[in-house]
This record gives C-alpha cells, sequence and structure tokens, in this order.
C-alpha cells in the first residue's frame, strides 16, 4: 500500500553557500573549498574534533546533513533502525582517491586510504547520529530526481524505513556540492509532498 | 629530549589534523589514545608514517605499538633509543 510521504526539510551547500529550506543561512565568499567548508563548520558551534579528519566529500556532506536535521529531525519519533540515508554522485570518490595516488609516490596515507569509497560518508553520518537504518550510495552521471523519488519511496512504502536522509553529496577538486532532503511519513505545517517536481524545484536552487 | 617532545607535539598536531589542539594542550605524559586525545588506529598508522617519515625509524614489532605511542614522551624515548641504535 502506498503511503503518503513528505519532504520535511532541505540542504544544500554550493557555491560558498548554505541554504536551509530554500533560505540563505550562510555564506563566506572565501575562495578554496576546504576553507569554505571549515567555516561553516565553525558557523556551526559544534564540537565534533573527528570533522577535521574527513575528507572533503565526507565533511560536505556531514555538514549538510547537520544543518538538515537541526530543528528538524524528532530523534524520538525516529528509530535508529528505521532512519536510513541514500546518497547520490557522479565522481564517487575521486576527489580522495586521486589525493591517495599522489600520497603513495612518497609514503601511502592511511588517513586518506580510508575515505576511498564515497559511502564513507554515509558511515560519518550514520556514526554522529547512531543511525542503523537501510543505506546506499549510487553513482549517477546526473542527478535524477525521479530515481530518488522511486527508491526512497520503496524503502519507505514497504516499511524499511520510517524517515530517510537523501540527496546529492559530490566534490570533485575545488568544485562540491550538497543537496539533501529530510523524508519522512508524518506531514508537518511546511512538509511538502515527495514529488519529482518539489524535488527538482529545490534541487533548481542549487544550480543558481 | 625536551626539543624532541616540543617537536613531536608539533608534527603529531599536523600529521593528524588536530586543528582544535595546541602543543601545550598536550602533557609529555598524556595518553594519546581512547581517554586523552582520544586518538583511534588510523591515527596510529599515521604516528608509523610519521615515525618514519620524519625520522626514518621503522616499528620493527607491531606488538611494541600500544606500548611506544602510549604519550609523547614514550614515542620520545624510543626515538631517542633507536637513534642511538641506529648510529652504532
Amino acid at each position: 500500500m502506498k503511503t503518503e510521504i513528505y519532504i520535511k526539510a532541505s540542504c544544500i551547500i554550493c557555491n560558498n553557500a548554505v541554504y536551509k529550506n530554500g533560505q540563505v543561512v550562510f555564506e563566506n565568499p572565501e575562495p578554496g573549498i576546504a576553507r569554505f567548508l571549515l567555516s561553516v563548520y565553525r558557523h556551526l558551534q559544534t564540537d565534533y574534533p573527528k570533522f577535521y579528519k574527513m575528507d572533503n566529500l565526507s565533511k560536505i556532506g556531514w555538514l549538510a546533513n547537520e544543518i538538515l536535521l537541526k530543528d528538524s529531525f524528532v530523534k524520538e519519533n525516529n528509530t535508529a533502525e528505521e532512519t536510513g540515508v541514500v546518497l547520490w554522485n557522479a565522481n564517487s570518490s575521486l576527489d580522495t582517491d586521486i589525493k591517495y595516488f599522489a600520497s603513495t609516490k612518497e609514503m601511502a596515507s592511511p588517513a586518506l586510504f580510508v575515505y576511498t569509497l564515497p559511502n564513507i560518508v554515509i558511515g560519518e553520518i550514520c556514526i554522529r547520529h547512531q543511525f542503523k537504518g537501510e543505506n546506499a550510495f549510487l553513482i549517477s552521471a546526473d542527478f535524477d530526481a525521479r530515481l530518488m523519488k522511486d527508491y526512497v519511496s520503496n524503502l519507505i512504502n514497504n516499511n524499511i524505513l520510517q524517515s530517510c536522509i537523501c540527496g546529492w553529496v559530490d566534490m570533485l577538486g575545488e568544485t562540491g556540492k550538497a543537496v539533501l532532503f529530510l523524508i519522512e511519513k508524518n506531514k508537518t505545517n511546511h512538509s511538502l509532498p515527495f514529488t519529482t517536481e518539489n524535488i527538482n524545484k529545490i534541487y533548481q536552487i542549487s544550480n543558481g | 629530549m625536551d626539543k624532541l617532545i616540543a617537536d613531536l607535539k608539533v608534527q603529531i598536531i599536523a600529521q593528524l589534523n588536530l586543528q582544535d589542539t595546541k602543543p601545550e594542550d598536550i602533557a609529555d605524559d598524556q595518553p594519546l589514545f581512547v581517554e586523552g586525545l582520544g586518538l583511534d588506529s588510523i591515527d596510529a598508522l599515521e604516528l608509523i608514517v610519521l615515525l618514519q617519515q620524519q625520522y626514518k625509524i621503522k616499528l620493527s614489532n607491531a606488538e611494541d605499538g600500544p606500548k611506544v605511542f602510549k604519550s609523547v614522551k614514550t614515542i620520545a624515548e624510543y626515538i631517542t633509543a633507536h637513534r642511538t641504535q641506529n648510529q652504532k
């Protein structure tokens, strides 16, 4: 049986800006993706030293998730086993793969090696919030709203998940983008139906 | 030994990306793992890389790791002992 599913919140990080539910919540024109991500972390005023050790893909995904869930995700209403994470991107972990390969010419870096898989960003999110539900990281050339809607709806309609964090998290060189959605069964005042049109409308913000 | 300990603190902070930690925050005999600085197994591998890169010292026996990497002071003692051995 099909269930009504809603977009409860969204977060976008791209082009030196952070958006929560379509509104700019932080901007920093300082050049350099690493410095920008560090400024977002400091803006959050969170004490999580492991952030510094993450690669840029995990950093942008972890930050987007922190902002997505803040004031939007009620832990008491969602069990850890029924909260999942499903992410997509085009460049897998290539950003770190290149850096790791460069490090092997002198001495391979263990700290870089552990980030040479794209789904590590999901691990970082799940460790932070103790999520234990279904998760997947898929690679596709472009963002596909219909595929995301169908994939996540299937997980929720079959009672595998009650809530899901899903979206696009990509990083290569100095270009990074995160567009995350919090999907839940429960309707709230500001939630939107989980439709391809609404997903695309929110995603378009990241295209400027 | 004091100079070596001071250098090690700076190198550990850089190698392990401990951006919120200053050298003076690390006591010479403060535990590095679990309690204290809270380092993990990947950090242990990075410390082995640091020993090789900066001091040309290889940890010959992996079982010595917990003893050698107990604190900055024990790392400095290990480096001092093996530098002396290498010079003989």
